[in-house]
């Protein structure tokens, strides 16, 4: 019961930390149809902005200013860069943001150095919040679970109660109909796209110190952010939500659980030895292979049903 | 079809600039190929080795180098691509380098030392030595050794050895986690055989691998060792694997001890942070510490020069071992032929630097030197990357007290 | 048809091919000189003095060589058939794989094969999982297409560090081709001998590959890449299109996996990485995807960057990012489209119109990228440090950054390069138009 509990906290702190990441790459994916590369490089550089920030002025200064930045950096990229290469095609633009993500990561090398950078938690959220069976819950947590949800509260508010966000809202599922109604569709594009990097910056911000802040961080994070917004499905945010969660809570669980196929095997009377063929495959425990798990299901989710979990469109 | 010829004549013209850069070779000094990731996620490595490495040339340079000539350092990034690291080895030998050296990446080091035995079979006139700075995989100097390959860090057998002895009195209850390839795996096979020997009273009540550089959260395994109940965590992981769990066991405030064989590199000191105070345990060929413990001067004064002029810790100092046995036994060998240095090299004995005692064992060509165990803690002389904790010496395991047996036959070649 | 059919036909079209080799090495001439020229490459870096070959330049020739035929695979998919895949690496490293074992198992005597069959057992392991993973794959196309083969090449990458007996876990299987198999009774341990294999093998592979666009089924791939909805009205299947298309490219990919168990005798997961997928998008688009040769163009263009700009300079991803942005913006077709653009002024006659309005660009070009380089070497070298040497170098000049001149020059070559980039490139671009309104004047456009 405690293993349970713990457990099922912290796949929502985790889950809720994908959701951040996925939510503005649902966003730009299902309005533009961009595969966005240089997403995970925006978390990043919110963590580094943040770091830097936080040592001259201040964390809360950071909690803003991070992700201003970032959302500043996106609109750029969509003016000067997307606008431009959109013409070419998707498998264009995937690779311009792919070049881009290299490039990030080079700079941020050049800027930061290679070795990760000391961010810490602010000195006013660092204690524990309670202590549920003898193991701390931080503060920390339960402040990144509280952004969370309230990003997730706003993003729903701004979609569907501002006239910007019916917008918006429109030009996911009809953009060339939205065009001819007389709406600036590609100011529309450029604010989705700073606002999806800006929420990516946030979630920066909130994880950077939360795991370990180095350039490699985009590299690991990027493709579990993929499998989340492709599972959760295009144009619907809850279905982002939904899907973030499950992943969390998977893969949290899933070091819980010490099966594996030759125990389930077991169960009917099978046994595995090491003389069976593919035995190392059998035996392989839960635990092992929970970090494949979201790939599994995303392998098999497009299979059966492409569009995700609910997804409104193709891809 | 103009597409083709233009293919074949862009061919011709940017392969004859990468040849022409190559160095034109000059006898002048004795030349050490360098192949680790210079770029790319584990850049961090291969560039830190590389400062550290080129440091301590310097120094033995100052001290004469060997037969009048000085040692170069010639870097080759091998982006943690074995190709990329035999195409440096190809390069290696067409200007006769006497040496190869690699130190991160035991999928590296076994193509490595694979190709430098079938290399020197096939290609007498242009043999090279492999000098394994820090690849740790056992069967290298076991069942795939080698007469040419020289290892200079302790295997992962004799580390988890080190890690069964720190293991204090107190502690019964131990839990076992590591990454899920053949060095984790490894690690969990000889920790498990080292507590079997050497501490019977040890109870291992989790063992677990986890797959590598994927897991992003710990909390649900530090949950999972608070349930077992265990003391204290032995683990061989290390970069990310091994930062983020720190962190979440020290976020988590679980009463445990962590026994860790990379937490000491770069970047660790920064994860575990002031609250992993006294709780820390890493194992180590060296620390800036050392030197003052044990009232070394000298040794103190040139590691601290170090510090002044880079942000990380000297922690591959133990590197002057390694050249100073490449200078001694060339020296002895008395010229640049890779065969005779490397029949002066074996059974070699050294004092090292730290004034330890240290080997160059004949059978397997595996260096026997000291070990240490150090904690993270407050209160140190020389602290770890600006954190104001550093690493204090807890124990001092003897090279005599590492030796272990080895399974190694190797063929060597007749001298001519 | 009569043996004098060939007067009686219309000027220009050649209906039966006279016989004899005379006449077939005329029509391939091309073919021919290039497979010539191959095996004469490597004598450019013989060393005269020891009678020595490179083994620096057969070896990274021999990478050129297979990782062409990788890549031309790949072009298979994503140039031929529009299916863009993350993970065809895979498709290489178990053709690898499975070639290292089938060399271990000839070595210990459980079975026989010639060596110069051995990548044709990588073919049809490549063959066998293509046919495994393209069945799950090509059950969609495009976006969806792209993820599964994401999915697929993270899960084969971490079976490859986790499963000890075909993988070899994180050591990889080592193998051995000097094995006294041969048909032509040589034993492959000098470089030279494995090169000559190599380019046999790739010439291969790429005219096999190259006839392949010339079935029906390659063209049908082709349509279906360019209008999904009306190549379904022809009456083809494309879900078996796209199945048989992958298929047959994971059997190439897979001999140059075999390719490279031979020439490295080491397979280790790196080959069903990420990394190497990418290599292979890298090389396919900035060579050209959508033709045939542009991959082998951009083939040569990466593996020098990776293996030879990565010896002088550790920012050479910066500058991979960078030449793939600045492609995808300006020539989307790679350089093989760069080319082709040419190709109407060149049958005008006009194309030496060209010659001094390019050197007229490039002049101010090279001087902008150098300043680039410059800056980003600087910059590197103070943050990250030395890669190369122990002093900042530019050729045998050593500069100091600490010092603001060498930042001056690097920004002032970059921003005046730049400007003076922009007005010469106005003019070219007249001159440009001109000569394309003249070949379409003349009606010689296509």
């Amino acid at each position: 019961m405690e293993v349970f509990l713990v457990s099922l906290l912290n796949g929502l702190v985790y889950g809720m930390l994908l959701f951040m990441l996925a939510s503005g790459l649902t966003l730009i994916l299902s309005m533009m149809g961009v595969l966005n590369f240089a997403h995970a490089s925006a978390y990043m550089l919110g963590a580094y902005f943040a770091y830097t920030i936080s040592q001259r002025i201040g964390f809360w200064p950071a909690l803003v200013l991070a992700p201003l930045l970032c959302g500043v950096i996106g609109a750029a990229i969509e003016m000067y860069g997307l606008r431009r290469v959109h013409r070419n095609g998707h498998i264009a633009e995937l690779l311009f943001t792919f070049g881009l993500a290299l490039i990030i990561e080079k700079v941020v090398q050049m800027t930061w150095g290679l070795i990760p950078v000391p961010y810490r938690i602010p000195a006013g959220l660092d204690f524990p919040l309670f202590t549920i069976y003898g193991t701390h819950f931080p503060a920390y947590r339960a402040f990144m679970l509280l952004i969370s949800a309230l990003m997730f509260g706003a993003i729903w508010l701004g979609l569907t109660r501002t006239r910007i966000g019916l917008v918006i809202q429109a030009a996911l599922h009809h953009p060339e109909m939205v065009g001819a109604l007389g709406h600036n569709v590609p100011r529309v594009f450029t604010t989705v796209f700073a606002a999806g990097t800006a929420l990516a910056g946030l979630a920066g911000v909130i994880g950077g110190n939360y795991q370990v802040t180095e350039p490699a961080m985009a590299f690991t994070m990027g493709p579990i952010v993929f499998v989340v917004v492709v599972f959760g499905g295009l144009g619907s945010l809850t279905g982002c939500f939904i899907a973030s969660l499950l992943m969390g809570l998977i893969q949290t669980f899933a070091v819980v659980f010490d099966y594996s196929l030759a125990d389930l095997l077991r169960w009917f009377g099978l046994t595995v030895t090491s003389a069976t063929p593919f035995h190392e495959v059998l035996t392989v425990p839960l635990p092992r292979i929970g970090a494949l798990l979201p790939y599994v299901l995303l392998v098999l989710i497009l299979v059966f049903k492409p569009r995700g979990l609910m997804g409104t469109r193709d891809t | 079809m103009a597409m083709r010829i233009l293919a074949r004549v862009a061919g011709v013209v940017l392969s004859a600039c990468v040849a022409w850069a190559g160095p034109v070779m000059a006898e002048s000094t004795i030349k050490i190929a360098y192949t680790d990731p210079l770029s790319g996620p584990f850049a961090q490595v291969g560039d830190a080795n590389l400062k550290q490495m080129q440091y301590i040339l310097d120094y033995i340079n100052s001290k004469g180098g060997a037969l009048g000539k000085k040692f170069e350092l010639v870097p080759f990034d091998n982006k943690s691509q074995p190709s990329d690291a035999l195409i440096a080895l190809k390069s290696a030998t067409d200007q006769n380098m006497p040496f190869i050296m690699q130190c991160s990446g035991s999928n590296i080091a076994a193509a490595l030392i694979e190709a430098v035995d079938k290399h020197n079979s096939r290609n007498p006139e242009s043999r090279i030595i492999y000098v394994n700075c820090g690849a740790v995989a056992t069967e290298l100097t076991n069942e795939k050794c080698s007469f040419w390959h020289f290892r200079f860090d302790a295997h992962s057998a004799m580390k988890a050895e080190v890690m069964a002895r720190a293991l204090p009195k107190d502690t019964t209850k131990v839990y076992l986690l590591n990454q899920d390839y053949l060095f984790g795996q490894s690690v969990q096979r000889d920790v498990k055989a080292s507590l079997a020997k050497l501490r019977p009273d040890v109870q291992v009540v989790g063992d677990e691998l986890i797959p590598l550089g994927k897991i992003k959260d710990f909390a649900p395994y530090i949950t999972k060792i608070k349930a077992s109940g265990a003391q204290a965590l032995i683990t061989g992981n290390w970069g990310p694997d091994m930062n983020l769990l720190i962190k979440a066991g020290i976020d988590s405030g679980i009463d445990l001890r962590y026994y860790t064989m990379y937490a000491h590199l770069a970047g660790g000191a920064v994860a575990i942070g002031p609250g992993g105070d006294g709780k820390v345990r890493s194992i180590m060929a060296f620390n800036e510490n050392i030197a003052p413990e044990i009232g070394n001067a000298e040794a103190e004064a040139w590691t601290k020069a170090f510090r002044d002029k880079y942000p990380f810790d000297f922690y591959a100092a133990g590197f002057r071992t390694i050249f100073e046995y490449l200078q001694e036994a060339t020296n002895k060998a008395g010229s640049v032929d890779p065969v005779k240095i490397a029949f002066a090299l074996e059974g070699l004995k050294h004092k090292d630097f730290l004034g330890y005692d240290t080997v160059m064992r004949k059978d397997d060509h595996q260096l026997i030197s000291e070990y240490f165990v150090g904690t993270f803690k407050k209160g140190v002389k020389y602290d770890s990357e600006k954190t104001g904790l550093g690493w204090g010496t807890e124990t001092t395991v003897l090279a005599k007290d590492l030796e272990q047996a080895t399974t190694c036959k190797m063929t060597r070649p007749t001298v001519n | 048809m009569s043996a004098d059919a060939t007067q009686r036909a219309p000027q220009g079209a050649e209906l039966v091919a006279a016989p004899g080799f005379a006449a077939f090495a005329r029509r391939h001439w091309l073919w021919l000189a290039a497979f010539v020229a191959a095996l004469l490459l490597p004598w450019l870096f013989f060393d005269w003095s020891t009678h020595r070959h490179s083994g620096f330049a057969l070896t990274m020739l021999s990478e050129i060589g297979l990782m062409s035929v990788f890549a031309l695979s790949f072009n298979m998919q994503m140039g031929q058939a529009g299916l863009l895949s993350f993970g065809h690496a895979i498709l290489f490293g178990l053709g690898g794989y499975v070639t290292a074992h089938t060399l271990n198992a000839i070595k210990a005597g459980t079975m026989w094969l010639p060596v110069e069959l051995v990548p044709l057992a990588g073919g049809l392991g490549g063959l066998v999982f293509g046919a495994m993973f393209g069945y799950v794959a090509t059950k969609q196309r495009a976006t969806a297409f792209a993820m599964i083969t994401m999915g697929l090449g993270e899960l084969v990458a971490a079976c490859a560090l986790m499963f000890m007996g075909f993988f070899g876990g994180e050591g990889g299987i080592s193998t051995d081709r000097v094995i006294g198999t041969s048909v032509l009774g040589v034993s492959y341990s000098s470089s030279w001998e494995v090169y000559c294999l190599v380019v046999a093998w790739t010439a291969i592979a790429i005219v096999a590959m190259r006839l392949q666009t010339q079935t029906p089924l390659g063209r049908m791939a082709n349509a279906a890449r360019d209008n999904f909805e009306r190549a379904q009205f022809v009456g083809y299947d494309p879900r078996m299109v796209r199945f048989y298309q992958f298929t047959l490219s994971g059997f190439f990919a897979g001999i140059g996996g075999g390719l490279y168990a031979i020439v490295y005798e080491i397979v280790t997961f790196d080959t069903v990485a990420a990394s190497k997928s990418a290599t292979a998008l890298l090389a396919a688009y900035i060579g050209g995807a959508g033709g045939f040769f542009g991959p082998l163009l951009g083939t040569v263009v990466v593996v020098l960057l990776q293996s030879g700009v990565s010896l002088l300079s550790n920012a050479w991803l910066l500058y991979v990012g960078v030449l793939f942005i600045v492609m995808v913006m300006y020539a989307p077709g790679g350089l093989v489209g760069i080319i082709a653009q040419h190709a109407p002024i060149a049958r005008t006659g006009r194309l030496r119109e060209l010659v001094v309005p390019y050197l007229r660009i490039l002049v101010p070009g090279l001087i902008s990228v150098f300043g680039f380089v410059l800056l980003v070497e600087l910059a590197s070298f103070t943050t990250i440090g030395v890669a190369q040497g122990k002093a900042f170098k530019i050729g045998f000049h050593a500069v100091d950054p600490a010092t603001a001149f060498p930042w001056l020059l690097g920004a002032a070559a970059l921003i005046g390069g730049g400007l003076w980039l922009r007005l010469e490139a106005r003019g070219f671009r007249a001159r440009w138009d001109a000569l394309i309104a003249d070949a379409k004047a003349k009606g010689l456009m296509l």
